[in-house]
Formats: structure tokens, C-alpha cells, sequence
């Protein structure tokens, strides 16, 4: 097959046409939300919307260019990739540092600032399919577990120092990775048992939360005593638990910024302060309750146009969604969102080499965690950790981002009858 | 293909989940939830009000007793302030920086994104310096709000005042008040005030997360346009007012005119008065405690709140029931030694002067105390002394029939009821059946428990004057400018007498200005009808009373003077009286054969010593033990005012008891 010549025709059009949809829904959203009479300049690269249209053409462009590259390129690079993203991260602490603001940027001047933490997550997803895909590497073994968890686990400590909370969870959704490559399905449900332990730690009394698994742990024993073996399992992760949740407490005071605390506090509904701490969701959830099921019209939303909401355009635009779209826009917008990680799911498994397949499900995972967790601030079900939608905050950086994971995978995916 | 390809359905089935849940929430808040919608709008949407122009009060030639001002206040919105000179600030508006920071204070309290009063009732003068510079203070701004003028200063008491809706107000007017709306307080203010106050205007504007205007809400579907108050058209002349105001000047006491023909109020005196442009503006506060630390209580409205003994005026009333009764004719005669034995009680005429033989008409006019009582005493014992209780239950009836003992429903707030003793009160006094006409023979006099307001006196000269009736008083002839009239006001009120019997009490009236204890007061060309009085003041000096009407036919103005600790109605009523009537009826004020001036009467001082009035008042005592905090009291809460004439009326009662039992000595030594 003569890959000049045909790749546009190899090229997955379904994605990038959901891709397309989500940079214009974003756009529109980001003009409605700082849209200002008085100055409508939408070429001046002044406004958040002209600059986004900016974004959106670069990235078309990155996006052109990763698709006329040889894709054996890519993953030879994938290394250096992660060597060069290691080191901005690196950097961001030292210049972020000496800047004094938030450390997450570095300015390129101009106004314009590279966020190195968002390359990060595409620059991880890339070494993470090339070492697990090696034919050596068994993630079952310890070895493996333990080199792909530090190839994870190192831009996380990098970006935890930032200290960028968001953005180092997002990592923690490679997880799903590690799962479909084969890693012990119980992964999944201490991670799922632990988040709930987390919660309820800090709901109740940790002393009624030991009571509470004590008594089901004893009931299981109870249950299953002839099998040695699950009881001694139950017992060693009863005693885990119990330390788990008294630390818990310890974390959540000593460890946790006073923000973060007061932020998880709102989610749970320990805390209401709707005039402080919990202005952000409040407003939001205001703006996009008051959207009904038709929504308010483009440009006619009150809440997110008179800055009632804050970082509208940026970590709340779905706020703009809601308001003045509705449930119906809500409805569309998640629909695609799930309809493009489904895709990416469906791409990933056509894929013969493992590279690909791997580096498909870093891509769903990843995209999935931002919508799932931005979405969720928005109505108040997550506490707010500052991620932005995919394709639609504003921010060229996390456009950038999402451009190459995506692109990358279409690209992948039209040599898939190759050999990489 | 891949050993875990199955867990790909696993993977989906949890985003699957997860966005299921999403979608939910948001179908829970974006349609089930309407509070969202409600809160998005309360966020964005601020009602402007559009106070309108309080009605103008007018005299009753159309002349302008109160009309509107406009003030301004400086309104603040905290969140939209930007940093800016405060002392230049300070010094515009001409504030301390104390008062600044409590101010500012209070406005970030309030709401930082409301905009809340900042300084109040700022004049215009104070406002031209100052108009011009606001704009260098963003956040600031200011709004005019229409507050009164008293082009003459007169008739504070009539008018009364409007101040700040108190949580009271606003909580009673089911949310049509907001703090800081101006509502009437006192007197027509009060009683009119649905009518004065006007339909507020509101325009709902969007505001931004600062409180910054952003244009118009919903297109201005909500908002309505404000309509100005209605003017009412009061019954006073406001030049008669004034001259009674004159003539009160360093007095204690009221005025009280009326037009017989109508029940209209022409004059509204009560001294000592204060000037009602006192109470606007921003020393308004600190005006108030002034006037409230006055020892004579000017804002005690003696017209209507103000009780004393009616004295000699009553007699015309005892002899009128007793025609009616037919206990007498005005032929029948009574030869007066200079008093009249009740009994083992010997009631003494004025001076103990011997009146000999006097029929009806010459009783009146020499006012013959030994007449009245023998008269009261044949009403009492028509019946035989046993049921003299009954016999005094049926007069007392008739005496309620003139308006006394009760309120006669004034259009103003606080009247008095006055006071005529029932049976009970003898009976709690003496035990049952331990009284006899001889017990309560002072009333014959309008001395003993009988206590009238000067309205009350006033309306019984009406009800004289019209030969049998009386048209409910009032203060305020048509509202509106249409000038609709109260039907209440139209319905002439019967006091059971036939006309027939009036003439005599009449011609012992007119007698008693033509050549009786009034002649000094006698007005060359109109014939003046009256009755001088004295009432007894167990703390001092007696009371000068005198009632009047005047011309005798057809008659135009009937008028009740009080002048306190003046001695005899004679004497100070009686002149102030005739002025007042002549003033009216002819427009200015001839010479008097008798001498007397204006001027003389409006100089002359009968202020009693402070010290002595604190004492021997009661709604005064309770004002001196609380002097000191009458300034908060006055700022902080009106209402609390409105409370202390309640309370005033209550202590009155009191007051009425007091004088009572001042009266008992009295009657022992006369046994």
C-alpha cells in the first residue's frame, strides 16, 4: 500500500470530525462566555476567543503535520519526548518559581504561556504503550508493574510539586491502561475501595468506619472460614484498611492545602459557604440549573455573561453549555464526548500492533478522566481540582494536548495495516 | 488479538456508567429543580425604586401647608468602589472619618454588591458642591428622594411628620415598605398616608457579578411606572393658623375652630408648637431630641390629647338637657344668695357674689353657679334619691350624645376620649347606693371628673350653633384632585335635644359677650355668642377657657380656647378667641372699645415654672426620667415614639385620677 497516497483515505474521519465539532461547541462557548459589545474583535488576539481561534488553527496544523509523519517516527521519539517534557516539567518549578505566580506556566511572552504539565499527559501516554508493548514485558510481573508505574508515577511527583492536584490525578486514569494490558482486576477494586474508605473516613468518625469493615470483614471470614487462604487475604487487607482510614484523617489535616480540605468539605456537604470557599460551585451549578431544558440562547445566558462564574471560559465553560444550551446542550456535549472515547476505545482494539492498541486506551482514559471530572465540579459532584474539558476550555496548551493524543491515534490508526 | 480483550467492555461499561450519572445530575438540576432558575435570577436582577412625590397638603383657600423638597442620598455600592480620596470625600459631604468608616462600614455589611445609603437627606445646597464631583468616586451615587417643606412652618401637630419605615411598619404592610422608605408618623402624615405616599415605580435592571448595571431585565416587562401621591385639601385657613399660632406664642394650650355648617376644622392650635422643618434633613435627629426635651412637650397634641375640667363652658350643655327633660322651662327662676345648699354642701358662686333672682337666660350669661346646681340637682332627684344611679345613668347618656367621653373620630391619630364618669365609678368610690345628687353635685359645673378635650368643647359649640347637631370634625375636606369629600362627613349627627330649647342657652351666650364676663372680647358688628371658663388645675393656676360661636344666625365659626394656668377664661381665652373669630369673619382685626390688641396677647408670656409643670404632669415625668436617652430613641426607632403617645393617653388616664382625688378635699371643706 503506498502510504503517501492514501492515508487520507486510511485516516478516521469519524474522529476527527467529533474532534472538529468539540473545538467549534468550544469556541462559541468561550466567545458567548467573555463575549463584551464593546470591544468584538474576534481578530485581535486580545480576547480569550480570538486567541482560541488562533489555537484551533495551530492546532489544525500540528494535527496536518502529525499525520504526514512517519509513525515508526513517533514511537522512536517517544522517549525523547518524555526526556524533553521531564525537563520543562523541571524547569516550571524553577522559573515558576522565580516568577512567584502559579508555577504551572511557562511564559513564551506575548501573553502566551506553555503549561508543560499538559504535554506531560501525552508524552507519558506515548513511553507508557512503547514499554509495555515491548514483547518482553509482562505487566503481571512485579518488574513491569514497577517500571510502568514509575514511567506514571514520575511526571505525577513532578506536577504534584507544583503543586497541580488536577492534573496529577488525570495520571492515575492510566490505570485503566495497566487493566486492559492484563494487570489484577482487584487493582481496580482497592481503587475503588480506597476513594470510598477516603470518603467515608472523612464523613464519620474514623472509629465507626473500623467498627463498620471490622463487622464485614468478620461476616466474610464467618462466610468462607474453611478457605484458608481468603482468610488470612481479608484479615492482612482489614488491618491495611484500618490503618489506611487513620491516616486518612492525618492526610486530610496535615497534608492537604487548607483549600483542597474546604473543597472536598463542600463536595461532601460537610461545608456550605456559598459566598466563600464554595462561591465557584455554587454559581456554576446556579448558571447551569438555570439553563432549563432548552437553555437560555447563545449570548443570552445572564450567569455566565455578567461574570457570576468564575474561569468561565476555562475550567467552568461547561457552565456556558448549561446555561444557554440546557440539557439539551449538556446532552450533546456528553454525548460526543462519549461517543469520541467509545471511538477511540473501537480504534484501539482494531489495532494489530499492541503500541497502538495501548497507546488508544491512554488516549480514552485520559480524555475521559478530564470530562468526567470537570463536568462533575461543575454540578457539584467533584470538588474542584481545576481540568479543563477537552477541545472546549479555553487554553492552548490543553488544546495542543488533545490535538496530539488524538491525532497521533488517527494517524496510528490509518497505518494500522503497517508494521510499527 | 489480545488474552484481555473482554475487559474492554468492562472499561466501557464503567464510562458508560459515569456518564449515565452525570446526565442524571444534570437532568435533576437543569429540569427537575427549579430553585437554580430562581436564584440566577435573583443574582442578576435589581430592582430600582422610583419613589414618587408625596401629596401636597393645602390650606383650605388652596394655599400650600406642606409640599415636597427634593433631598439626596448618597447611595454606595462597596464591590464597584475604587480607591479614591477619602478626606476630599469626607470634606464634600461634610463628614468625619469616623462617620465615614461606620458608613462604610455598614454598606460592606448590607451587601459589597447591593448599593446601600451611604449619607442621607443631603440639601440641595450641599449637593450642588458636590454633584458635580461624585463622578470622580465611582461606586458612588446619588438619589433624590422627596422629603417635606413647610412654606409658613405652621401646623406641626396637624401635619405631623414622615420618617424612616421602622420593621415594624415594613412587617404590618405585608413587604410594600422597605427600609429606608419615608412613611407618615404622626397627624395627617400618618392618617393619610395610603393616600400621600403615592404607587412606587420599579425598573428591574440586570446587574453584573459586581452590581454593575448591565441594561434592562426581561426588556422592562416587570417594571412600572411610579404615580405621585394625591394632594389632600385640608379644611385650615391658614391665615387664621397663623394668627392663632401668634397669639399662642409663650402659651400652653390649643385653639380649636370649626365651621358648624360642615364639621371642617379652621384652626388647629396647639402651644407650645415647633417648626416642622425641624424634622427634615440630616440635623433632623438631633432636632427631635431638642423638641422632645422640652418640658411643655410640643409634641404633645394638646388639641386632641390635652383633657381638662370644661368648667363654666358645660353649663350651657346641663341646661339644654335639662329643657330637653323637661325639668325646667327657660322661665323658671332660681334666687341665688351667692351660693346653692346642697344638702349639708354648699356650692359658692364666683366671688361669692349673690346673683338674687336669675332665670335661664341670665344663668348663662352670669354664669350662676347656684342656678346649675339647682338644676342638676332636680334632674338628679326626679326620680327619687334611690335610683339616683339610673337617673345619672340616662344624663350621662345625654352627655355622651355631644361627643363627650369618647372619641369623635377625628382623620388624625392619638384623640382622647375625655372623660364623664359612669355609675360604676361612683359606685367603686362611695359603695353602692352610698350617692346622692348632693355626692356628684360639681358636675353640674363641669368641675368634678368631667374632663373634655378642646375639641370635644369645640364640637359642642357646633352642635350649639346648629341647634341640634354636629358634623363629624375634621381636618382634611377633599382628597385628591377631584376633591372627593368622606361621606362620613356629610351625616349630621342628633344629640337629642330639639331646636326649640337652644335659643335661650343662646341668648344667655350672647348676653354673655355683650355685656356679661366676655364683654372685653366683644367684636364690633358680629354678634358672638360664648362661655367663659375656668378650669380648676389641682397642680396650679386654673385653666382659661372659653368657647364661642359666632355670628349668632347662620353661624360661620365655632371655637374652643384653652390658655393653661391662666386664671379666668375672661381673661385670656376669651380674647384670643375673638380675634381669631373676627380674624375670620372679617378678614383683619378692627379696634376694640375695650382696648385690647394682638400684640399685647401675642407678647404676653403664662409659661408656668418648668420645675413645677415637670412635677405636676405625668406624660411629663415619664419624659424627664428618660431624657437622656431620647436622642436614641428618636433615631432609632419613631415608632417608639408613636408607642410614648400611646402611653401618653394611658398615663392621661391616670392623670385623670389624680385630678380627681385633688377635687376631694375640696368637696369636704364646702361640707
Amino acid at each position: 500500500m503506498n502510504n503517501q497516497r492514501s492515508f487520507f483515505f486510511n485516516v478516521d474521519w469519524v474522529t476527527v470530525f467529533i474532534y472538529l465539532a468539540l473545538c467549534t461547541i468550544g469556541w462559541f462557548n468561550i466567545h458567548s462566555a467573555v463575549f463584551d459589545e464593546r470591544h468584538p474583535g474576534i481578530l485581535d488576539f486580545k480576547t480569550d476567543y480570538s486567541k482560541q481561534l488562533l489555537y484551533i488553527l495551530i492546532s489544525l496544523v500540528i494535527g496536518i503535520v502529525i499525520l504526514l509523519l512517519e509513525s515508526r517516527f513517533i514511537t522512536a521519539l517517544a522517549p525523547a519526548f518524555y526526556g524533553i517534557t521531564l525537563l520543562l516539567l523541571l524547569l516550571v518549578l524553577v522559573v515558576g518559581r522565580s516568577v512567584g505566580g502559579n508555577a504551572a506556566w511557562i511564559s513564551l511572552g506575548g501573553g502566551f504561556k506553555l503549561q508543560p504539565s499538559e504535554f506531560a499527559k501525552f508524552t507519558t501516554c506515548l513511553l507508557l504503550a512503547r514499554y509495555l508493548s515491548a514483547t518482553n514485558v509482562r505487566i503481571t510481573e512485579w518488574r513491569s508493574f514497577l517500571t510502568a508505574g514509575a514511567i506514571i508515577g514520575v511526571p505525577m511527583v513532578l506536577i504534584l510539586l507544583q503543586p497541580d492536584m488536577g492534573s496529577t490525578l488525570v495520571f492515575y486514569s492510566l490505570i485503566f491502561v495497566l487493566y486492559r494490558e492484563g494487570l489484577s482486576p482487584y487493582f481496580l477494586v482497592i481503587s475503588a475501595l480506597f476513594i470510598i474508605l477516603f470518603l467515608t473516613s472523612i464523613l464519620f468518625t474514623p472509629l465507626y468506619v473500623v467498627a463498620a469493615i471490622s463487622v464485614l470483614s468478620l461476616l466474610i471470614i464467618a462466610l468462607f472460614r474453611k478457605n484458608r487462604r481468603l482468610v488470612v487475604t481479608i484479615l492482612t487487607g482489614l488491618v491495611i484498611c484500618i490503618a489506611f482510614v487513620f491516616s486518612v484523617k492525618f492526610i486530610y489535616n496535615h497534608v492537604l492545602q487548607p483549600h483542597q480540605k474546604v473543597r472536598i468539605d463542600i463536595v461532601l456537604g460537610i461545608k456550605n459557604d456559598p459566598r466563600g470557599q464554595g462561591y465557584n460551585v455554587n454559581q456554576s451549578k446556579i448558571a447551569i440549573g438555570s439553563g432549563k431544558f432548552w437553555g437560555k440562547g447563545y449570548l443570552h445566558g445572564t450567569q455566565t455573561k455578567y461574570s457570576f462564574v468564575p474561569a468561565q471560559s476555562t475550567d467552568f465553560i461547561f457552565c456556558t453549555v448549561g446555561e444557554e444550551w440546557g440539557f439539551v446542550g449538556s446532552v450533546v456535549v456528553l454525548g460526543l464526548y462519549l461517543f469520541l472515547v467509545l471511538r477511540i476505545i473501537f480504534l484501539a482494539e482494531r489495532q494489530r500492533s499492541p503500541f497502538s492498541r495501548i497507546y488508544g486506551y491512554g488516549v480514552a482514559s485520559i480524555i475521559f478522566f478530564h470530562v468526567m471530572i470537570n463536568i462533575a465540579t461543575t454540578i457539584g459532584l467533584a470538588p474542584v481540582i481545576g481540568i479543563p474539558l477537552p477541545m472546549i476550555s479555553y487554553g492552548g496548551s490543553s488544546l495542543l494536548n488533545f490535538t496530539m493524543l488524538i491525532f497521533v491515534l488517527v494517524k496510528l490508526d490509518s497505518n494500522r495495516m503497517g508494521i510499527v | 488479538m489480545n488474552s484481555f480483550f473482554e475487559r474492554r467492555y468492562v472499561i466501557t461499561g464503567i464510562f458508560l456508567t459515569i456518564i449515565i450519572v452525570l446526565l442524571a445530575r444534570l437532568f435533576y438540576i437543569q429540569v427537575i429543580d427549579p430553585r437554580y432558575a430562581i436564584y440566577a435570577s435573583n443574582n442578576v436582577r435589581r430592582e430600582i425604586i422610583h419613589n414618587p412625590a408625596r401629596g401636597p397638603i393645602l390650606d383650605r383657600n388652596g394655599k400650600i401647608l406642606v409640599q415636597n423638597v427634593p433631598f439626596y442620598d448618597i447611595m454606595v455600592t462597596p464591590k464597584l468602589v475604587k480607591p479614591f480620596d477619602t478626606v476630599e470625600f469626607c470634606k464634600l459631604l461634610g463628614i468625619n472619618r469616623e462617620e465615614f468608616d461606620k458608613q462604610w462600614q455598614k454598606a460592606m455589611k448590607y451587601s459589597p454588591t447591593r448599593s446601600s445609603p451611604f449619607e442621607k437627606q443631603i440639601s440641595v445646597t450641599t449637593f450642588a458642591s458636590l454633584q458635580e464631583r461624585l463622578s470622580e468616586f465611582p461606586g458612588f451615587y446619588s438619589t433624590p428622594r422627596y422629603l417635606r417643606t413647610y412654606p409658613d412652618s405652621v401646623a406641626a401637630q396637624f401635619l405631623g411628620y414622615i420618617g424612616e419605615a421602622q420593621d415594624r411598619d415594613i412587617k404590618r404592610s405585608g413587604g410594600y415598605y422597605h427600609s429606608g422608605d419615608y412613611i407618615g408618623i404622626t397627624g395627617v402624615e400618618k392618617s393619610y398616608e395610603t393616600v400621600l405616599r403615592g404607587q412606587r415605580g420599579v425598573e428591574n435592571l440586570m446587574v453584573d457579578s459586581r452590581g454593575k448595571p448591565k441594561g434592562r431585565y426581561a426588556n422592562g416587562m416587570f417594571d412600572t411606572a411610579a404615580v405621585a401621591g394625591q394632594r389632600l385639601t385640608s379644611s385650615l385657613d391658614i391665615d387664621i393658623q397663623k394668627l392663632g399660632e401668634k397669639l399662642m406664642k409663650n402659651k400652653l394650650g390649643s385653639i380649636v375652630a370649626i365651621e358648624p355648617s360642615t364639621g371642617e376644622i379652621l384652626c388647629y392650635v396647639s402651644s407650645p408648637t415647633y417648626d416642622p422643618n425641624l424634622m427634615v434633613g440630616r440635623e433632623r435627629g438631633n432636632n427631635a431630641a431638642k423638641i422632645y426635651k422640652n418640658p411643655f412637650d410640643p409634641f404633645f397634641i394638646r388639641p386632641i390629647q390635652a383633657k381638662y375640667p370644661p368648667g363654666s363652658s358645660f353649663k350651657p350643655l346641663s341646661a339644654l338637657i335639662a329643657l330637653q327633660e323637661g325639668i325646667i322651662d327657660p322661665n323658671t327662676t332660681y334666687y341665688c344668695p351667692g351660693y346653692y345648699k346642697a344638702g349639708n354642701r354648699k356650692i359658692p358662686c364666683n366671688n361669692g357674689e349673690a346673683h338674687g333672682l336669675v332665670n335661664l337666660s341670665s344663668a348663662v350669661a352670669l354664669s350662676c353657679n347656684g342656678y346649675f346646681s339647682m338644676v342638676f340637682q332636680k334632674i338628679m332627684d326626679r326620680n327619687g334619691g334611690k335610683k339616683t344611679d339610673a337617673t345619672f345613668a340616662s344624663w350621662r347618656d345625654n352627655v355622651e350624645k355631644f361627643g363627650l367621653g369618647g372619641r369623635l373620630g377625628l382623620d388624625m391619630p392619638g384623640e382622647s376620649r375625655g372623660n364623664v364618669p359612669t355609675p360604676l365609678h361612683y359606685d367603686n368610690v362611695y359603695k353602692k347606693g352610698g350617692w346622692r345628687s348632693s355626692t356628684i353635685i360639681s358636675l353640674a359645673i363641669g368641675q368634678g371628673e368631667l374632663l373634655a378635650t378642646p375639641l370635644q368643647l369645640a364640637n359642642l359649640e357646633c352642635t350649639i350653633a346648629n341647634e341640634g347637631y354636629y358634623y363629624k370634625p375634621h381636618l382634611i375636606k377633599a382628597i385628591g384632585e377631584q376633591n372627593i369629600i368622606k361621606k362620613e362627613y356629610t351625616v349630621r349627627n342628633y344629640v337629642g335635644i330639639d331646636s326649640q330649647y337652644f335659643q335661650p342657652v343662646i341668648n344667655g351666650m350672647q348676653a354673655v359677650v355683650d355685656k356679661g364676663t366676655a364683654i372685653r372680647s366683644k367684636i364690633p358688628g358680629i354678634v358672638m355668642c360664648g362661655k367663659t371658663g375656668t378650669a380648676q388645675n389641682p397642680h396650679g393656676e386654673s385653666h382659661s377657657v372659653f368657647v364661642a360661636f359666632a355670628p349668632r344666625d347662620h353661624p360661620k365659626i365655632a371655637i374652643a380656647v384653652v390658655v393653661e394656668n391662666s386664671g379666668e377664661g375672661a381673661h385670656w381665652a376669651a380674647p384670643i378667641a375673638s380675634f381669631i373669630v373676627e380674624k375670620y369673619l372679617k378678614g383683619s382685626i378692627s379696634q376694640r372699645e375695650s382696648g385690647i390688641t394682638v400684640d399685647y396677647y401675642a407678647n404676653a408670656t403664662r409659661l408656668p415654672d418648668s420645675a413645677t409643670y415637670l412635677h405636676s404632669n405625668s406624660f411629663n415625668r415619664r419624659k424627664a426620667l428618660k431624657a437622656d436617652s431620647i436622642k436614641k430613641r428618636l433615631q432609632d426607632s419613631v415608632n417608639k415614639k408613636l408607642k410614648g403617645l400611646k402611653s401618653t393617653s394611658a398615663k392621661n388616664k391616670k392623670d385623670s385620677l389624680t385630678r380627681f382625688l385633688a377635687a376631694q378635699p375640696i368637696r369636704k371643706e364646702d361640707e
